[in-house]
């Protein structure tokens, strides 16, 4: 049974199609690579898988015990207002939120998962600081914590670019932690990503957002692609 | 000492002990919410509903009905409509604008075609005279609900007020939240608009937060500061109208004032110490 099944779906703002025909399925534990160029409607598709935008026509089903799936999600730009006074342990607190259910205060446990998430973060330091004084790649570091306690073992993460801000060291070590989140915590990880090398190196499916028909296989499938060794190519042959 | 005589003096009448309570509570709520409001940049909204609540005043009294049963339901509704207003972003704050100065106008002129002009004065700038009995207790008993409320949704409310989308990817019902905000201060604009007055109401909104902002970096203390400024602003300008003879809201309204400038002043000198100490 599959998580998340996309049929058909056709993404529009205001009846401007923005993207159409995406078909895609994955399962519970797989990594799904978004690619594409700028303007594709790769961050639209991550919203409309959200819900928080009405898709233009088709659907996005979700497996019937989904509701059970816990979603961490890390916007591309947040719409964060530049002078909001909170501090980083409140910030990665709030994500534990959707675990507390009808309880009106977090628990012992929620604190301990956020200040474990924190250090996996590297800003357990940074953690009585107040957000809106960080740098950018400690604020994405923040924000990435925030969206890991909002999910759990069965969950899903949705990142939508993850590693921008990020240093070349950390951007190493977020892909590895991404990568280790998905495989022994057997979380499901959707992520856009402009890095295509690390997208194929990681991942286990791609889907690249492009044309009329885009792209959707696993990940060995796409570098036999034409489109996909030519995307490969332009980022620079490695492959 | 002269301070200490006047506010035993205060305490010994029987309606300004009335004024006091339902002051003070009423400053806390309007403090906290405002954290909000200011945050989201939702201030005026405050601002269109104490115009609306006016002229719900001036209408009850006009046919003489009971003044809070009238302007309650009026001003939620008129919180609904202003928060769809700017969910839609259609014409965003000039809406606000228009609704508040239609509603002010219609106000006027009920007030001038009822013949009681002396009630105009009062709704506008407030007065601690207007304060029932029957409306101390609903405010007593609206107010406990509200700050309840508050405490119990308080992390709910961080997250909305933070991150809407995050809040709403991650399931919470940030709708309800923005709703529940909105009637809130609807209730605690009706509230305070007796003693405060229409035109000045929104101060108390908007004001303890600014000044909180400028002291304290996280939401948590913000929430607590601008509570506690409030109150201690409440007091302060109460019992300066006592004193000095002025109009109560008015001098809450420049306690406010002083205290967002020792804010700003405090603030500033606080952030120099600290440049100069990593400098
Ligand atoms: N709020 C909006 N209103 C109208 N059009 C929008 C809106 N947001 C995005 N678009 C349009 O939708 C298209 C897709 O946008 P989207 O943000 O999904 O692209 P993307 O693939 O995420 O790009 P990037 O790589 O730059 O993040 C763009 O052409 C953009 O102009
Ligand atoms: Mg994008």
């Amino acid at each position: 049974m599959s998580l998340i099944k996309c049929e058909n779906l056709s993404l529009a703002y205001d009846s401007a199609v923005v993207a159409k025909n995406i078909n895609f399925e994955i399962s519970r534990g797989d990594y799904l690579c978004i690619v594409g160029e700028n303007g594709s409607g790769k961050s639209t598709l991550i919203k409309t898988i959200l819900g928080l935008k009405k898709p233009h026509d088709g659907q996005v089903i979700f497996d019937t015990d989904s509701d059970a799936c816990a979603i961490g999600y890390m916007p591309q730009q947040t719409e964060v207002q530049k002078d909001f006074p909170a501090s980083v342990f409140e910030v990665v607190l709030s994500g534990r939120l959707n675990s507390c259910r009808f309880r009106p205060f977090f628990s012992k446990n929620d604190k301990i998962t956020a200040m474990h998430n924190m250090r996996l973060m590297g800003v357990d330091s940074l953690k009585n600081k107040s957000f809106q004084e960080l740098s950018g790649g400690q604020q994405q570091r923040v924000l990435l914590a925030r969206a890991l306690c909002a999910t759990n073992t069965k969950g899903l993460l949705l990142l939508d670019e993850p590693m921008t801000g990020l240093d070349p060291h950390a951007t190493a070590d977020m892909h590895k932690l991404i990568s280790d989140i998905n495989r022994r915590l057997n979380i499901t990880v959707i992520m856009v990503s402009h890095d295509i090398h690390a997208a194929v190196n990681y991942s286990t499916h791609i889907l690249h957002m492009v044309g009329e028909n885009p792209f959707f296989g696993t990940t060995d499938e796409y570098r036999e692609t034409e489109q996909g060794r030519e995307f490969l190519c332009a980022w620079g042959c490695k492959h | 000492m002269l301070i200490a005589e006047a506010v035993t003096s205060i305490f010994s009448y029987s309606f300004l002990v009335r004024a006091f309570v339902v002051g003070t509570l009423v400053s806390l709520c309007a403090s906290l919410l405002g954290v909000s409001l200011v945050l989201k940049r939702y201030s005026m909204i405050g601002d269109g509903l104490s115009h609306v609540g006016f002229s719900a005043l001036a209408v009850a009294s006009a046919l003489s009905l009971a003044p809070l049963a009238v302007a309650i339901p009026v001003v939620l509704l008129a919180s609904f409509v202003l928060l769809r207003l700017d969910n839609k972003k259609l014409m965003g704050d000039s809406a606000i604008a228009v609704i508040s100065s239609a509603a002010l106008a219609i106000g006027v002129l009920c007030v001038s075609l009822s013949g009681t002009n002396t009630d105009l004065e009062s709704y506008m700038f407030g007065s601690i005279m207007a304060i029932s009995d029957a409306d101390a207790y609903l405010s007593i008993a609206l107010s406990v609900i509200l700050l309840a409320g508050y405490v119990l949704f308080y992390n709910r409310i961080f997250a909305v007020t933070f991150d809407e989308s995050f809040s709403r990817a991650t399931g919470i019902r940030t709708n309800f939240f923005n709703t529940l905000i909105a009637v809130l201060t609807a209730i605690t604009v009706v509230l305070g608009m007796r003693m405060m007055g229409a035109l000045l109401i929104s101060s108390l909104i908007i004001f303890p937060c600014l000044c909180a902002r400028k002291l304290c970096s996280s939401f948590k203390a913000v929430c607590i500061c601008s509570g506690l400024i409030s109150v201690l602003c409440f007091f302060v300008g109460m019992v300066a109208s006592y004193v000095l003879g002025t109009p109560t809201g008015a001098s809450i309204v420049a306690v406010n004032v002083i205290a967002l400038v020792l804010s700003c002043l405090v603030g500033w000198g606080v952030r120099n110490v600290k440049g100069a100490h990593q400098g």
